[in-house]
């Protein structure tokens, strides 16, 4: 049990999955304009890593190890992502149209968010069982999150300032970043 | 823009410098902050990226009146992920060191934004030819940036470049920038000199007119104004 929280630990903060493996950088700086989105988005990213880290641990030890198909885990993968998301939508759609949206066209685009692959391959390369893969995609998603959202908040703030011509757009925002990131690799210390 | 000049020159032309995937674009971030860590990093990621999109604009522009339009997408997702495969398989057999440097990003070629916005929005219009002309000024576009990136953060980072010692050994490495800080710092500063020398980024041209992001997701997120561009669900 307290293997699987530090697991959790460690997606979420530690190894951050935007910040510090920059997996999911373009929607992290495509969608934090403002905080309501950004925390839709995440909870959808939430919902679909969880899944899929699910997913794609099952079928890779049922069926891609026992058939020596282990090249062929990168298509699988994003075939079970892009099923998964499309999954989702339909049944978001049919049980809670509310929900369904408020998450808009978000749901669509988890397809082509890196971190999503990214997780599923990273769980395979660590050797993790099934709860560990749950676990581990469930933290990076969280992390994914937390990061979205502070970076949402940065930017509401930063659109008041009189920032110099050259670094308005993308570049205060890449620097806002690097901030944080500098900010979170403060959690890299914490150990057990 | 020249209009003499010869199309697949332009092509070049276009994808190294006007609509520089990385750095006027903002296509393909995910790889550019991770693996700009050394220079020789830069260089082998952006020419596996660059074989890559070369081959996946000809299949897809050889088959662009094959595929139906309402599949098109996952289509182009599988044919890139086989291509991407058989790149990982090469590479691992015979460039096993550069296989350990990239580590997930060579698989994660296949969520690069820029294989499937040129797919998009090139090679399912035109000739395999000029397609394939776009991939390799696109690639070589996204390898300089990377190339670019990798060159400062190293020099900074440990006053090495291509692994050659070139700040004297007097002079202490700024550790942060062969960090991850540092690749968000470094691609901040470029955008910020791109923007002025007065080369307009897609991002600004669009903050300026609507308030609607750059990045993959512009071309993905519906701006509220603006109808999104050819949606990425598939």
């Amino acid at each position: 049990m307290k293997e699987l929280i530090l697991i959790i630990i460690a997606g979420a903060l530690i190894n951050n999955v935007v910040l510090n493996q920059f997996l999911g950088i373009c929607s992290f700086l495509g969608v934090s304009r403002q905080i309501k989105p950004s925390l839709c988005l995440g909870g959808a990213v939430i919902f679909v890593i969880t899944i899929a880290s699910a997913v794609a641990n099952l079928l890779y030890t049922f069926l891609l190890e026992p058939f020596g198909l282990d090249y062929m885990k990168t298509i699988v993968f994003i075939l079970i992502i892009a099923a998964l998301v499309q999954i989702v939508e339909m049944f978001l759609k049919k049980t809670s149209p509310t929900l369904y949206k408020s998450l808009g066209i978000y749901l669509p685009l988890i397809t082509t968010n890196c971190a999503v692959l990214g997780v599923a391959l990273t769980n395979v390369q660590n050797g993790y069982d099934f709860w560990q893969s749950v676990f581990a995609g469930f933290g990076t998603a969280v992390g994914y999150t937390l990061a979205i959202v502070l970076l949402a908040g940065i930017r509401s703030r930063i659109r008041e300032e009189d920032i110099p011509k050259p670094f308005r757009g993308a570049p205060v925002v890449l620097i806002a970043a690097a901030l944080m990131s500098i900010a979170f690799m403060g959690f890299s210390g914490i150990t057990w | 823009m020249n209009k003499k000049m010869n199309p697949s020159l332009e092509r070049l032309y276009n994808g190294i410098i006007k609509e520089n995937p990385t750095l006027v674009l903002m296509l393909g971030m995910c790889p550019t902050l991770a693996v700009s860590t050394q220079a020789f990093n830069g260089i082998g990621m952006g020419l596996s990226t660059t074989a890559v999109l070369i081959l996946s604009n000809l299949v897809i522009s050889l088959l662009r009146k094959v595929i139906p339009d309402e599949v098109r997408l996952p289509a182009y997702i599988v044919i890139v992920a086989s291509l991407v495969t058989v790149t990982e398989l090469l590479i691992q057999g015979f460039l096993p060191s550069v296989y350990d440097a990239l580590g997930i990003y060579i698989p994660l070629i296949v969520v690069n934004c820029i294989i499937l916005g040129r797919a998009e929005a090139y090679a399912n219009k035109h000739t395999p030819w000029l397609s394939v002309m776009d991939g390799l000024g696109m690639g070589l576009g996204f390898t300089l940036a990377l190339t670019l990136a990798g060159i400062v953060r190293e020099l900074l980072g440990s006053g090495t470049v291509f692994g050659f010692q070139v700040l004297p050994e007097s002079v202490p490495p700024i550790g942060i920038f062969a960090q991850p800080p540092g690749a968000f710092l470094v691609i901040a500063f470029f955008v910020a000199i791109m923007n002025a020398i007065g080369i307009k980024t897609r991002q600004r041209k669009l903050v300026e007119s609507d308030g609607c992001d750059g990045g993959c997701a512009a071309c993905q997120t519906p701006c509220e104004k603006k109808p999104a561009k050819g949606g990425e669900n598939a």
